[in-house]
Parts: C-alpha cells; sequence; structure tokens
C-alpha cells in the first residue's frame, strides 16, 4: 500500500484544504457583485474558469465553495461524531433498556433515506449555516453511534474493564478511560468517508435552493446557477461539479485506506 | 473473614454454582479446584461482585458484599482480584504509572502520603519489576510482566483479601513458578487471605492451606491441604489427583 499511488489523497487533500483556507483571501469575490457586460465568458486569461450568466467569475466561486464546503463538513462531522459516539458507547456500555431504547430509535431513523429527512429539515426552516448542519448531523450521527456501539460491546468484555470495576472505579471513569478511547480509530476512519457524503448532501441541498442562503457562495449553487446554460456554457456547472467529485473521489480512497487499518477495531 | 453461604448463581436455565459454602479465614490461602464449567470462576466472580447470585450470601467479616459499584469504599478495597488473561486485564494503552495511579486515585485513603514516584517504585519492587517498567504501556509487556502489574495494582488499595482466578494458568511454566513464588511471599508479607482457583492440582498444593474441590457447581470434597491431597475422600479427587500425578510422571 506504501506506493506513491496510495499517496495521491494525500496530496490531492492538502491541496484543497490549502485552496478552502487560502484561497479566499488572495482572491476578492462578491456574489451580489455582478458584471453583465462580461457574462458567459469562456474559459480563458480574463477568467480562468469562465463568467456565469451575470458575469460573476467561476473560479472565485470554485474557490470560495471549497471553502464553504470544508466548513461545512468539518463542523457537521464533529458535531455527528461527538454525538454519535457519546450515545454509541453508552449503549453498548450499559447494555439493558438504555440500548433497547437507543437502538430503536437509530432504527426508526434510519427507516427513512438520510437525503429526505435533510430535505425535510431543512426545507422547514430559514437558510443558513446552522441549519444545515443540524439537517445534516440529524442522520450522520447514526453511522458514529452503530460503530461506537459495537466497540463497546467488545471492549465492555475485556478483562480490563473488570478489572477495573472491582478496583471500585467509577463508571464514568470506565467509559472515558477503558472504553472511550478504544473507539478512536474507527471514528477516524469514519469520519472521513462521512465528510465526503456530507459535502456531497451540501451541495445537493444547496443546488435544491434549500442550503446556504445567497449570499453565501456553494458549489452546489454554482451548479445550479449552470442548469440552464448546460448546452451553451459547460463550465458554470461542470468546474465545481469536478471540483466536487475529485474531492469526494479522493476522500473516498483516503476513507478505505483508514478503514482497513482502524475499520476493525482494532484495540492496539 | 470471608464467608461464603449456600451460593447459588443462574445464568438463564443454566445452574452454574448450586449452593456452594466456603470460607477463608485470616492469613489462609483456600484452594479452589475443579475442571472447567465446574463453577469455580462465578464463585470468584460473586465474590468480587461480578456476578450477581441468586441466593445465598457473601460475607465479609460478616458484612455482606453486594454487587461491585455497591459496596462502601472499605469493602472494596478489602477484596481484590488478579484475573486469568494477564494481558487483557490490564488497558493496553496505559502506562504501567497510570495504572497504578488510578488505583490510588481510585481509594484515596490507600495512596502514600509521600512522594508517588517513590512509592510506585517500592510498590513495583514488591512485585518484582524494575522501576523502568513504569514508563512502558501495558501493550508492550509480555505475560508475566502483566501479571505482576496485575499483582501491584490489586496490592496498592492494601486489600485484605485477594481472590486469584486461574492466575497462573495463561502464563508459561517458567513464569508459572516465579509468580506462584510471589504469590506465596507477598501473602505472608502483607497477611493476606487468598482464594486461590485453579484447574491445576499440581498448582494448588504449592500454595494452598486447605482445599475444596467443585464439580458441576457443587462442592465434592473440602479440607486441609494434606488430607485432601493424600487421602482423598472423594471420586472424583482422586480422578484429579491421577491426572495430575500422571502429568508429573509423564514430564
Amino acid at each position: 500500500m506504501k506506493t506513491w499511488l496510495s499517496r495521491i489523497p494525500y496530496v490531492v487533500l492538502t491541496f484543497y484544504a490549502a485552496v478552502a483556507v487560502i484561497g479566499p483571501l488572495l482572491i476578492d469575490y462578491n456574489p451580489v457583485r455582478t458584471d453583465l457586460g462580461h457574462r458567459l465568458l469562456k474559459p480563458g486569461a480574463t477568467a480562468w474558469f469562465g463568467t456565469d450568466g451575470l458575469g460573476r467569475d467561476v473560479f472565485a466561486q470554485v474557490v470560495y465553495g471549497a471553502r464553504t464546503s470544508v466548513l461545512i463538513g468539518v463542523s457537521t462531522v464533529v458535531v455527528s461524531a461527538v454525538v454519535g459516539t457519546s450515545i454509541g458507547t453508552v449503549a453498548g456500555y450499559f447494555r439493558g433498556w438504555l440500548d433497547t431504547v437507543l437502538s430503536r430509535g437509530i432504527d426508526i431513523l434510519l427507516a427513512f433515506p438520510a437525503i429526505l429527512l435533510a430535505i425535510v429539515i431543512a426545507g422547514s426552516f430559514q437558510r443558513s449555516v446552522v441549519v444545515v448542519v443540524g439537517a445534516l448531523s440529524a442522520t450522520a450521527w447514526i453511522s458514529f453511534a452503530r460503530v461506537t456501539r459495537g466497540t463497546a460491546l467488545s471492549v465492555r468484555e475485556r478483562a480490563w474493564v473488570d478489572a477495573a470495576r472491582v478496583l471500585g472505579v467509577r463508571r464514568r471513569f470506565i467509559l472515558v478511560r477503558h472504553v472511550l478511547p478504544f473507539t478512536a480509530g474507527p471514528v477516524v476512519a469514519l469520519a472521513t468517508l462521512e465528510f465526503a457524503l456530507v459535502v456531497l448532501a451540501e451541495a445537493g441541498l444547496s443546488f435544491l435552493g434549500i442550503g446556504l442562503p445567497n449570499s453565501a457562495v456553494s458549489w452546489g449553487q454554482t451548479i445550479a446557477n449552470g442548469k440552464q446554460y448546460l448546452a451553451t456554457a459547460w463550465w458554470i456547472s461542470a468546474l465545481p461539479g469536478i471540483a466536487l467529485s475529485l474531492l469526494i473521489v479522493n476522500i473516498g480512497i483516503l476513507g478505505d485506506q483508514l478503514t482497513a487499518r482502524f475499520g476493525r477495531g482494532q484495540l492496539r | 473473614m470471608l464467608e461464603v453461604r449456600d451460593l447459588r448463581v443462574r445464568f438463564g436455565r443454566f445452574t452454574a454454582v448450586d449452593g456452594v459454602s466456603l470460607s477463608v479465614g485470616p492469613d489462609e490461602t483456600v484452594g479452589l479446584v475443579g475442571e472447567s464449567g465446574s463453577g469455580k470462576t462465578t464463585v470468584a466472580r460473586a465474590v468480587v461482585g461480578l456476578v450477581r447470585p441468586e441466593s445465598g450470601s457473601v460475607l465479609f467479616d460478616g458484612a455482606p458484599l453486594g454487587p461491585v459499584g455497591r459496596r462502601p469504599a472499605s469493602l472494596q478495597r478489602a477484596v481484590q482480584m488478579v484475573f486469568q488473561d494477564p494481558r487483557s486485564s490490564l488497558n493496553p494503552r496505559m502506562s504501567v504509572s497510570a495504572i497504578i495511579d488510578e488505583a490510588w486515585r481510585t481509594h484515596p485513603s490507600s495512596a502514600p502520603s509521600g512522594d508517588r514516584t517513590t512509592a510506585l517504585h517500592s510498590v513495583l519492587d514488591d512485585v518484582g519489576l524494575d522501576s523502568s517498567v513504569a514508563r512502558h504501556r501495558a501493550g508492550e509487556l509480555s505475560g508475566g510482566q502483566c501479571q505482576r502489574v496485575s499483582i501491584a495494582r490489586a496490592l496498592a488499595v492494601k486489600p485484605r483479601l485477594l481472590v486469584c482466578d486461574e492466575a497462573v494458568s495463561a502464563l508459561d511454566v517458567s513464569v508459572q513458578a516465579q509468580i506462584l513464588r510471589l504469590l506465596v511471599d507477598l501473602q505472608q508479607r502483607h497477611h493476606l487471605a487468598m482464594l486461590f482457583i485453579s484447574h491445576d492440582l499440581g498448582v494448588v498444593h504449592q500454595i494452598a492451606d486447605r482445599i475444596a474441590v467443585m464439580r458441576r457447581g457443587v462442592l465434592v470434597e473440602e479440607g486441609p491441604a494434606t488430607d485432601v491431597l493424600g487421602a482423598p475422600q472423594h471420586e472424583y479427587t482422586r480422578s484429579l489427583l491421577d491426572a495430575a500425578l500422571e502429568l508429573t510422571r509423564e514430564s
């Protein structure tokens, strides 16, 4: 696995991260400033990725969109990892009625397609970053809960947990010291995969017009703006689409590599 | 000191322990022997409170020992256990010093009043470990070292009764002998009572003052070690003894 090929995702993702963080500092872009004299310019020297129907620079939109995607992706993954890991670890460690209630609740949530639930939630509120993160976290935490529940179920049978109980260690310390650390590997692997799904889902919501407000720049919005020009100005939808696909594919590969390393709940 | 009265433990329909009565006096080592599945480990787990008995009682100095976690701190401290699998009885990600420190933080009354590092080294020295081991994570230690750390953790809270559940079975023979010698030595120095559980009569006779033999959840024979080993009353004890002797002869 240690070939140069397996390093590609790291290089690509570092590049995306750099663009998301540094890009907006170098390029000035205002989504409400239109320039009708320069509308639908082809990609070229004046505008690298061309301009859209209102004369706005597509390259700048891709760069600002990267920042939005990373921001939404990281916040959603952090929120859902914290919520999911807490619920999963507690359910798996204590078992009993608590586990039954939590697991059945998860089953009910899983009965809805995740994106549908996100659409319903996002559609019921004013468009904002918080609503999007909330709508996406509403389903994303479930995978974290299921994976960590499984890890907690197996770790609780280990003798060091019994040893801590016999010693008289308090339950919350047993959870934090003797169970929780062993969920870290699977959680990190899962977080990368969830990040990809979340970025895709946010683009989907923004494409549908129920994601981020128009004052924010999102790949999904840019792709939606280009919809009506697909035959004449392909670059408006295609270039942010390629940026999105490249990111998703590379996170997917990285996630698979991490799952191969930690996914089976290795204890050391 | 420890008194088990008519203990009964059931797992669903299966009766693991069916009316066992047993006592361990101060400074005394009682060996509990039996084949696997005889219920001896369940007796040990009931004594430390990891298993809830269906009926019967477990008393320590006359006070009932409830389930683990509901015991008053003084009783929690008084009864400690060494487990069978040395590697999994220590959290592999914790350092040896953190493991011992956890025992002290859990029972501050047993913690050393002075310098903890010095105290840690003397605890490790007590079980025959070099002080350099303190920095290592449990996952890096050998089986014998792990078992010494387990013993050190149990002794750190100054217990009065030590329950050893197959504490040497998972170790290879040369290490087994060292750990046994260590246990005998510690028992005398710290005035410990010990409930020593093993399937191996050859091991038990090296350490036990009295021996109780269990089969299918019931005690079949109990008495001073010399009597049980010298003149076994029950047929099952004789067959265990024969098996142990045969093994000795073969090796």
